[in-house]
């Protein structure tokens, strides 16, 4: 199938009939995904947005629910957010991190409403990226630019139209029910081409990297490593997998709300005790905690790296710590076995 | 319709009692609702609970009752920050939330025809209390070995639960040996550190598992005197305490290497621990 530029602000318009959309719109000299109102307002060619899509999911803040306390007792109030909802031109890294997150919000024990309620009634049309930056090495955390993984469609951008490969059974659904044309064998050829020219240039060996991490809590590596972070934590803010959350009371006396927040784990409240003790107490114990959970703690724990290699912490980082770098050392260094 | 974890169960506060001479530690006892409420709270001796004060915010505490106790929660809580110093302030009567059970719990089953040595110190007796309560139950008393328990305060005005130690002095079930760190006087129990006393006073480690829980500088000189009467690290049973949020594995903050102390623990046994980075 295949829908032509020209016609996919219609098609937008007519899916935010049905649906509330969200795609990648204009902020600044950057996107960030936005309810839209008008199938205009995406962005699609402007390459990935600043904050990942997981804030459509696990919000930056968001209310628990709300109560008030009488003499009787207290009253709590819950309301989910099962909107339909579709987010439109996600990158295959940031759909990749929700795959990921479904572990976390869905975990061996628990599950979390707000989270799986707006991932059940979302549907995910994604952009496969034709010209991956040169901080992306997505092809080296087991994903890639035209990546399937978490969503329900793919659009393959082909100069004049986007040709659309189904990915899922909603995808499939909504495809349908769009009625787009079907793609012609030079269409297809023109897709396989696009694909075939992304080239993820940065390549990071993470070869040992897990056997590495099994063995080296205790390594004098991880004195070093660190140094020059600063645990502002925009790293942890901008990554699609980071899903630390705070949560706090925001009241007047007995009646209010309780709210989580997004939290971050280079933050050294964020693991202090009340008697004083911090389990983490330096820079280098949250740098090494946040290192070890992406690539040995959620590997054990789900068999999946946690990290999509988007590249946002390294844009970001206000003084280049270098994610790909920091591996490399590590996977370098000599690891000791006594601890 | 998926539970929400994260909505505490209203119950109310009907004691609010000074439990250690020094008033930093009250004992929170905790009604439930309805019997529907009581219901959707089964619990073992060893979980937690998160307890809110609404307008303040929720904090994890030991549940210190036992599940042969119905009708109520007992949790004993030191003032420390803003939700336990909002708690030590509530008039009885008021509503608070309560959030769980949470975590796992001493493994009952496992121990189930052992001899076991419950060693507490400080105010880190609560769910030791809780398992105590919950073996000396008539109808399951029978189904355990020999218990002791050895609880250690700084002096007699902070042992918790006095009047519940007098009767288990009285109480053939169950060995008590109580110790204070200085002679003090009217006390007619010992005086020394717990791992001396341990040394002194515990049985023998064949069939036999050790339980633990109290401040860290006691745990440290404990382990090798546990050592050196034979428990192995597989029969010696510990509980974390980490700063945590959400309690159900999520918010990320008392992780222990891959393992969260709030889904996975807080009850890890010495062996397990000796697999982990020392991040508590």
């Amino acid at each position: 199938m295949i829908v032509s530029k020209k016609d996919l602000p219609n098609f937008l318009d007519k899916l935010i009939s049905e649906y509330q959309v969200f795609a990648p719109v204009r902020k600044d000299t950057f996107t960030v995904f936005k309810q839209i109102c008008s199938g205009k307002d995406a962005v699609l060619a402007a390459g990935n947005t600043k904050l990942p899509v997981k804030e459509l999911f696990f919000p930056q803040s968001e209310k628990l629910y709300s109560y008030s306390v009488t003499e009787a007792g207290a009253k709590l109030e819950a309301t989910l957010d099962d909107q339909q909802k579709i987010v439109f031109g996600v990158r295959p890294c940031d759909a990749k991190s929700l795959v990921l997150l479904d572990h976390v919000f869905n975990n061996d024990k628990y599950q979390d409403p707000y989270y799986l309620t707006r991932r059940e009634n979302t549907i995910l049309v994604g952009i496969g990226c034709n010209s991956p930056a040169s901080t992306c090495f997505c092809t080296s955390v087991n994903g890639g630019p035209f990546d399937t993984n978490g969503l329900d469609i793919l659009l393959v951008d082909t100069g004049d139209a986007y040709v659309v490969e189904v990915v899922s059974d909603k995808g499939k659904a909504l495809a349908e029910k769009a009625g787009f044309a079907a793609a012609s064998d030079a269409d297809q050829a023109a897709a396989a081409k696009a694909k075939e020219d992304a080239v993820v240039t940065c390549q990071v060996n993470l070869d040992g990297l897990k056997a590495k991490l099994d063995v080296n809590f205790y390594d004098p590596i991880w004195d070093k490593i660190h140094e020059k972070c600063l645990g502002c934590g925009a790293c942890t803010y901008l990554c699609p997998t980071c899903h630390c959350f705070d949560i706090v009371d925001d009241a007047v006396d007995c009646n209010g709300c309780r709210v989580r927040n997004w939290d971050s784990c280079a933050f050294p409240l964020f693991t202090l005790h009340g008697s004083g003790h911090n389990p983490r107490t330096s820079n280098k114990e949250r740098y090494r905690n946040r290192i070890m959970h992406k690539f040995k703690y959620f590997v054990d724990n789900n068999n999946e790296i946690a990290c999509v290699g988007c590249g946002r912490c390294i844009k970001n980082c206000p003084v280049n710590m270098d994610i790909r770098v920091v591996l490399e050392d590590v996977r370098g260094s000599e690891a000791r076995l006594d601890s | 319709m998926m539970k929400n974890p994260y909505l505490p169960l209203p119950m109310k506060l009907v004691k609010n009692f000074t439990e250690t001479e020094d008033k930093l530690i009250h004992t929170f006892t905790l009604q439930f609702l309805s019997e529907e409420d009581e219901k959707s709270f089964p619990y073992m001796p060893g979980q937690f609970a998160e307890v809110c004060v609404f307008g303040k915010g929720e904090a994890p505490f030991g549940i210190a009752s036992s599940p042969n106790e119905p009708g109520f929660l007992k949790f004993s809580v030191a003032k420390v920050g803003v939700v336990s110093t909002a708690l030590h302030m509530m008039e009885e009567g008021s509503t608070v939330g309560v959030r769980g059970p949470l975590g796992n719990y001493y493994p009952v089953e496992e121990l189930k025809g052992k001899n076991l040595v419950i060693i507490g110190g400080g105010f880190a007796f609560t769910t030791l209390r809780s398992l105590a309560t919950y073996m000396m139950d008539p109808v399951r008393r029978g189904d355990y070995g020999n218990l002791t328990v050895i609880y250690g305060a700084r002096n007699p005005g902070l042992l918790l639960y006095k009047e519940e130690l007098a009767a288990w002095e009285q109480n053939p079930d169950i060995n008590l040996i109580t110790t204070i760190d200085r002679a003090v006087d009217g006390w007619n129990g010992r005086v020394g550190f717990i791992p001396a006393v341990t040394e002194e006073v515990a049985p023998s480690s064949e069939n036999s598992y050790a339980i633990i829980c109290g401040p860290p500088v006691m745990i440290k000189f404990t382990m090798p005197v546990l050592e050196k009467l034979g428990f192995p690290p597989e029969r010696i049973i510990m509980s974390l305490e980490n700063r945590m949020k959400c309690g159900i594995g999520m918010c990320g903050r008392c992780n222990v290497g891959g393992k969260y102390v709030c889904k996975d623990g807080p009850v890890f046994t010495r062996a397990q621990l000796n697999e982990l980075p020392n991040e508590y």
